[in-house]
């Protein structure tokens, strides 16, 4: 609400000086549009938490730059607002996390034909000749990482359980990346399925993996929410000095687990929402700054160990 | 949902046999499923057969199974509830939000659990009781109602979350752990509990008034009218009894993985509703049981067991693998189906 207002106040104080003939305003107002899925789950609520932090960093530090952030709920709502964006508050620059990549394809070209500077995260469009920069992070890195950190740890052999996330792009990079990476090594996979991404099904289906295997060794999640579903399964069979699990995404209860030296959770892999803010601040130095910031920015994923935990850890962060 | 048509005349002589098969079907079609799925996952992994995973099935179920009962009384009085899902959400949300806070003032961390206990079936009874009243005083089919009331509670969840997670302070949470996993006579807390309510519900339904005039008005809300039956108050009713479900229901699940966000029970209700129809209960209203619900919520969550505990089926097929099995359940019970 207090946004609209904003914008409109700017916009008509901008109209009331054009008609007055005030043209020579000091700085020309420059309005970037970011727009990202609503927080469904824990990662797009650090998604919507690092925009909003951005934003208020960004404004405050540079009087003529204005951040938009409008969120949505599907693909085709966020297409209506990429309209929006671009009709009511003429922006100069767009950062979209897609929420598909075929469906806003399109929709982003339209952007882009009106002179946007256009700036995509995560999740690449079909067409990557329409962005002027890319910033994501590294999902095969986060299979390649855990494979080499489960062959260092468990010596080159045992047995291990994966818990997948949803059938997706994301999820088959990150899990042909860790296969890739243990093949040749006698670490056995006795069984992966879905979790889903959640810590409910993270939960029922280590339960049903403890029922049926009575010696694992190391449990890859992938993902730090399936990861604390996992550890209520291993606890409620008390089975959590049998095995180490590792999640990944940089959560922040999990990070403080490896900055407290927690043998059951040894490790992090950080995937993290802050790159919307990588993305945002990138954007916005390409018009304050007359940077030529165009490229892809692919962030590492880094493995989070006791020794390095703290440069991870965002306790006001919501993820 | 309200169905116009007269309460099925009795069978002809001449079609008794065929009546009593189908009768017989609709009577046991969900338990026979139930069994053929428990063999089915025995053959597959002997540890199905194991009494942890027995627990472990049955513990899981009750959460959709206490739904389910709930459900079971909306749908039999020819309404239906889309916002269990969302309600569990926000239930379990606000839960955890007074846990802490009553944790955190008073030290009391027996006082704050059954703060929680307490507010959880409060909320219950209250978000019941506003779909209730949105449906009888407001004239809104329920299908509309509940349809708004999920989208309503499922972004105060978000809104209250600020986006994220909520989760119970470490300390409350040690407090509050006992209720999902502790046991009574070596048998789970929360199979307890639906045993308790799947009773107590089936006795409803089957033996008092309510249970009766629900199943009336259900059948034909016009004639159940003039027979002198308050139908609003039915109904209202049948949506608060829905609300206290769904409340016990998150009261075990809270303290399962002591969190909640947006995505708690995302498709609870579509859950519930396959089970209630799965166990035999009639989705035009006028016809259900209880116990047949309590079998399609064991049945669904038998299917998610089952393929955790093999790997015969490309895990892309799950999904496939439950809808022929519900497909199936459906099948058994089709005596049912006569008009």
């Amino acid at each position: 609400m207090n946004l609209k207002i904003k914008s409109l106040v700017v916009s008509l104080s901008l109209g009331v000086s054009g008609l007055i003939g005030f043209k020579a305003v000091a700085q020309e107002q420059i309005k970037i549009g970011v727009s990202v899925p609503s927080a469904d789950h824990g990662w797009t609520g650090g998604i919507d938490f690092f925009a909003q932090q951005t934003k208020k960093r960004l404004e405050a530090a540079y009087k003529n730059l204005q951040v938009v952030v409008v969120t949505a709920t599907n693909a085709s709502d966020q297409a209506n607002t990429l309209e929006d964006l671009v009709a009511a508050q003429q922006i100069k620059a767009l950062v979209i996390l897609p929420y598909e990549s075929a469906p806003l394809t399109e929709p982003v070209r339209q952007v882009k034909k009106k002179g946007v500077f256009v700036t995509v995260v995560d999740r690449a469009l079909t067409d990557p000749n329409i962005q002027d920069l890319y910033v994501a992070g590294d999902n095969p890195g986060m299979g390649k990482i855990a494979a080499k950190y489960f062959a260092d740890r468990l010596g080159g052999k045992g047995n291990i359980v994966v818990l997948r996330g949803l059938p997706t792009v994301i999820d088959n990079q990150r899990f042909d990346a860790f296969m890739d990476g243990i093949k040749g090594t006698q670490i056995k996979v006795l069984d992966s399925k879905y979790a889903n991404w959640n810590r409910d099904d993270g939960f029922k289906v280590m339960q049903d993996f403890l029922t049926r295997f009575p010696h694992i060794d190391a449990v890859w999640a992938q993902d730090d929410d399936i990861a604390l579903g996992v550890l209520d399964a291993l606890r409620q069979a008390h089975r959590e000095k049998e095995m180490f699990v590792v999640g990944g995404g940089g959560m922040k209860q999990i990070v403080k687990r490896g900055e407290d030296k927690d043998t059951l959770v040894p490790v992090d892999i950080i995937y993290s929402p802050s790159m919307i803010a990588v993305a945002i601040e990138v954007t916005a130095l390409h018009f304050v700054a007359q940077l030529p910031v165009n490229g892809h920015y692919i962030l590492d994923s880094p493995l989070v160990t006791p020794d390095n935990a703290a440069q991870y850890y965002f306790p006001n962060s919501p993820f | 949902m309200n169905s116009t048509e007269s309460i099925e005349p009795t069978a002809q002589s001449h079609r008794i046999d065929a009546a009593r098969i189908g009768a017989l079907a609709r009577d046991f079609g969900p338990l026979i499923a139930l069994i053929l799925l428990a063999i089915l996952g025995w053959v597959l992994n002997p540890s199905f057969g194991s009494w942890t995973n027995i627990t472990n099935v049955l513990t899981r179920s009750a959460i959709t199974g206490i739904i389910s009962v709930g459900a079971t009384f909306v749908i039999v009085s020819g309404e239906i509830d889309l916002s269990v899902g969302a309600m569990v959400a926000l239930i379990a949300s606000l839960m955890i939000i007074i846990v802490n806070q009553v944790a955190e003032s008073t030290g009391n961390l027996m006082l704050a659990v059954a703060a929680g206990l307490a507010a959880g079936l409060i909320i219950g009874l209250f978000t019941g009781l506003i779909n209730g009243i949105l449906v009888t005083k407001g004239k809104i089919d329920s299908f509309i109602v509940t349809l708004g009331t999920m989208g309503i509670f499922r972004s105060l969840v978000i809104f209250v979350a600020n986006g994220g997670t909520l989760t119970l302070n470490s300390d409350v949470r040690e407090a509050f752990r006992p209720i999902y996993y502790d046991a009574w006579l070596s048998v789970p807390i929360p199979v307890w509990v639906l045993a308790l309510v799947a009773v107590s519900g089936a006795i409803v339904l089957a033996k008092t008034r309510f249970g009766r005039y629900c199943r009336a008005v259900g059948s034909n809300a016009d004639v159940a009218f003039y027979s002198a039956i308050r139908v609003d108050r039915i109904r209202l009713v049948a949506f608060v009894v829905q609300g206290f479900c769904v409340a016990l229901a998150t009261i075990l699940y809270v303290p399962r993985l002591g969190s909640a966000s947006s995505g708690t029970a995302v498709g609870g209700e579509l859950e519930a509703i396959t089970a209630v129809v799965v166990g035999g209960t009639a989705l035009r209203g006028g016809y259900g049981r209880v116990w047949g619900s309590i079998a399609g919520a064991l049945i669904l969550t038998l299917i998610g067991n089952i393929l955790d505990l093999t790997s015969i089926i490309s895990v892309y097929l799950n999904g496939a693998v439950q809808g022929l099995i519900i497909l199936g359940a459906a099948l058994l019970q089709r005596g049912s189906r006569k008009r």
